[in-house]
């Protein structure tokens, strides 16, 4: 199958030695989606930014729709859509026209563009609200909105840079539902960023878990959770403590390994998670901690994170944030921008 | 039709219709230029009584600097339009797009451009009708004030967008260009003439942009035998200054997009 994506050793520095990423490659198969999974920080919005000609990198290469960003960006541009973390939407003018206006800037007019840009308002379910001004849209329709703007072209390759981020729970579900559809019915090819765990395992097909600037694992979603042997045991401490000490009694314990403590988690690894319970909290209760609570859960890929990272999806999150905005994985986080780095003023 | 003539058109057009939903904004950029005309006017009217003043009338004086100030000072916050569609996204949204890049400067300065004819249309009006100006130079002179107040406006307009792109800071622009504009104004022969003033404020008057288009405008509109010389040279003057301005901006936009 033909990459519709390939990227080859990307590096990007930004000004201050802020090492945003840190030879990136990947390949995306043309139809196909395409998940780039990791904490805010990790890069993943530098690398749409080289991949849609907004950015250049200082090395590496990369191709898209089969032509290259950095000879050929203008081709490139009318191959792709891109929908960006913020709804880029213009408030002061009502959806058509900020249809429109897209779809003129790409040299379409006339009577296709307006039937096209009809389609669209209908398929986002924005038919009623087309002709008010988008500064009175919800959250959700100025999403959608942004999304259509992607796709006035009818662009080849479509890049989400997380398209679900702000939106509420059961939003966010119909716009996985959308997404997916785009790649089934159109044979479009996605990449899609995500800081949520279970948007990559619902939308993507294959997927890398980018870290630091690093790819540090690619594959599917299942294949990546395969790797991971049995189940995962969480138990929750009553109290913070104990360090490597209850770590190394735990890991004593038969077919329990990969333990890690962070905080009052208490994270490990078993061939059969329900079996080790018990020799869990016997192994805990002769350190003297005592336990709050005991989950056993199938594989996920917060485990896969956890696994190569060397730190929970949570922490790495909270880590980047230092105003302790460290929300859980699968919360909804503040409706920030990414900050690639800290240093650049936001860009 | 070129794309940037084509794309710059759309883009006047965005900004056009959004500036004629909000018409209460219309009227808020009018109230400095007639507080200045009528108010600053009216309190002033004896100032023509010094020897040497060289004019009947102060508001025959005053119209044509009011009207092309009023392009200076809406042209200082040109940078604001571009800087709200950067914190919004729209700018990288266009510039992912096939559009031509120079249309995304151009197209807020035509509308601004647009704007300005119709400002100063108003003002020179009011001048005749309210302030009880007479202007001898006729439409020819209205002509040549408003072309002086498009090109002075387009040019800091374009500034004011590469202050905005490099600064990428509202509170900076605001402060910049607050801090700017009065002083370029009392450093003019807009309120008073220079001949009048110190020396060192003639002085650098001569290097006042506003300058060059107050003296084109007045000596174009009020003069009853005009030097096309005076007109001409200063509007050559701004017309340099507009593709110096310019090419400015283009390089502070080359700038934003090689940071990305």
């Amino acid at each position: 199958m033909n990459a519709a994506i390939e990227a080859e050793g990307l590096i990007k520095t930004y000004p201050g030695d802020v090492r945003a990423l840190n030879g990136v490659s990947f390949s995306v198969p043309a139809g196909t989606i395409f998940g780039l999974l990791g904490p805010n920080g990790a890069g993943k919005s530098t690398t749409v930014k080289i991949l849609t000609t907004l950015a250049a990198a200082d090395a590496g290469t990369a191709r898209v729709a089969g032509l290259d960003v950095v000879r050929d960006p203008v081709a490139v541009r009318r191959a792709i859509g891109v929908v960006g973390q913020k709804n880029a939407v213009d408030g002061a003018a009502t959806g058509r026209e900020n249809l429109l206006l897209q779809g003129r800037l790409y040299g379409l007019s006339g009577r296709d563009l307006r039937a096209h840009v009809d389609d669209l308002l209908e398929r986002f379910t924005l038919a009623d609200a087309a002709d008010r001004f988008v500064r009175g849209y919800s959250g959700g329709m100025q999403r959608r909105l942004d999304v259509a703007l992607g796709l006035v072209a009818r662009p080849q390759v479509l890049f989400l840079d997380e398209p679900t981020t702000g939106l509420d729970p059961e939003v966010r579900v119909a716009m996985w539902g959308e997404i997916s559809t785009l790649a089934r019915e159109e044979g479009l090819t996605i990449l899609l960023t995500t800081h949520y765990l279970e948007e990559a395992d619902q939308l993507a097909s294959q997927l890398a878990i980018v870290d630091r600037g690093e790819i540090v694992a690619e594959g599917s979603p299942e294949q990546l959770k395969a790797e991971l042997r049995g189940d995962a045991i969480n138990v929750e401490l009553d109290s913070e403590g104990g360090g490597s000490a209850v770590e190394a009694a735990l890991a004593r314990v038969d077919g329990v390994r990969e333990v890690v403590l962070e905080g009052r988690m208490l994270r490990a690894r078993a061939d059969q998670g329900a079996r080790a319970v018990p020799a869990v909290l016997a192994a805990l209760e002769t350190e003297g901690v005592s336990v709050a609570a005991v989950t056993v859960a199938r594989a996920s890929l917060d485990d896969v994170y956890l696994r190569y990272t060397g730190r929970t999806f949570a922490a790495a999150e909270a880590g980047h944030d230092a105003n302790g905005d460290g929300h859980a994985k699968g919360g909804a986080p503040a409706d920030a921008p990414e900050p690639e780095t800290t240093k650049t003023g936001g860009r | 039709m070129p794309a940037v003539i084509q794309h710059s058109w759309f883009m006047t057009q965005r900004h056009l219709r959004a500036l004629l939903r909000q018409p209460a904004w219309i009227v808020v950029t009018l109230v400095q230029p007639v507080m200045w005309l009528l108010l600053f006017g009216a309190l002033f009217k004896s100032i023509v009584n010094l020897p040497g003043f060289g004019a009947d009338n102060y508001a025959d004086f005053l119209t044509p600097g009011i009207v092309v100030m009023t392009a200076l000072f809406s042209a200082g916050w040109a940078g604001m339009g571009i800087l709200q569609d950067y914190e919004r996204g729209i700018l990288d949204r266009f510039l992912v797009t096939p559009s031509s890049r120079v249309s995304l400067l151009a197209g807020p300065l035509v509308q601004q451009s647009i704007v300005t004819v119709v400002q100063s249309l108003i003002i020179i009006g009011l001048g005749l009708a309210v302030a009880g100006a007479s202007f001898p130079g006729g439409v020819p002179g209205a002509v040549v004030t408003i072309v002086a107040a498009i090109l002075l406006g387009m040019a800091i307009g374009a500034l004011s967008n590469a202050l905005a792109l490099v600064v990428r800071k509202e509170e900076t622009v605001i402060a910049v260009v607050t801090s700017l504009t009065l002083p370029l104004s009392f450093l003019s022969g807009t309120f008073m003439n220079l001949a009048l003033a110190p020396a060192w404020i003639s002085d650098v008057a001569k290097f006042n942009p506003l300058q060059w288009a107050v003296v084109a405008s007045r000596e174009a509109l009020t003069s009853n035998d005009v030097d096309w010389g005076v007109v001409m040279s200063r509007l050559g003057l701004l017309a340099l200054l507009l593709v110096a301005c310019f090419a400015v901006a283009t390089r502070a936009f080359r700038a934003y997009q090689r940071a990305a």
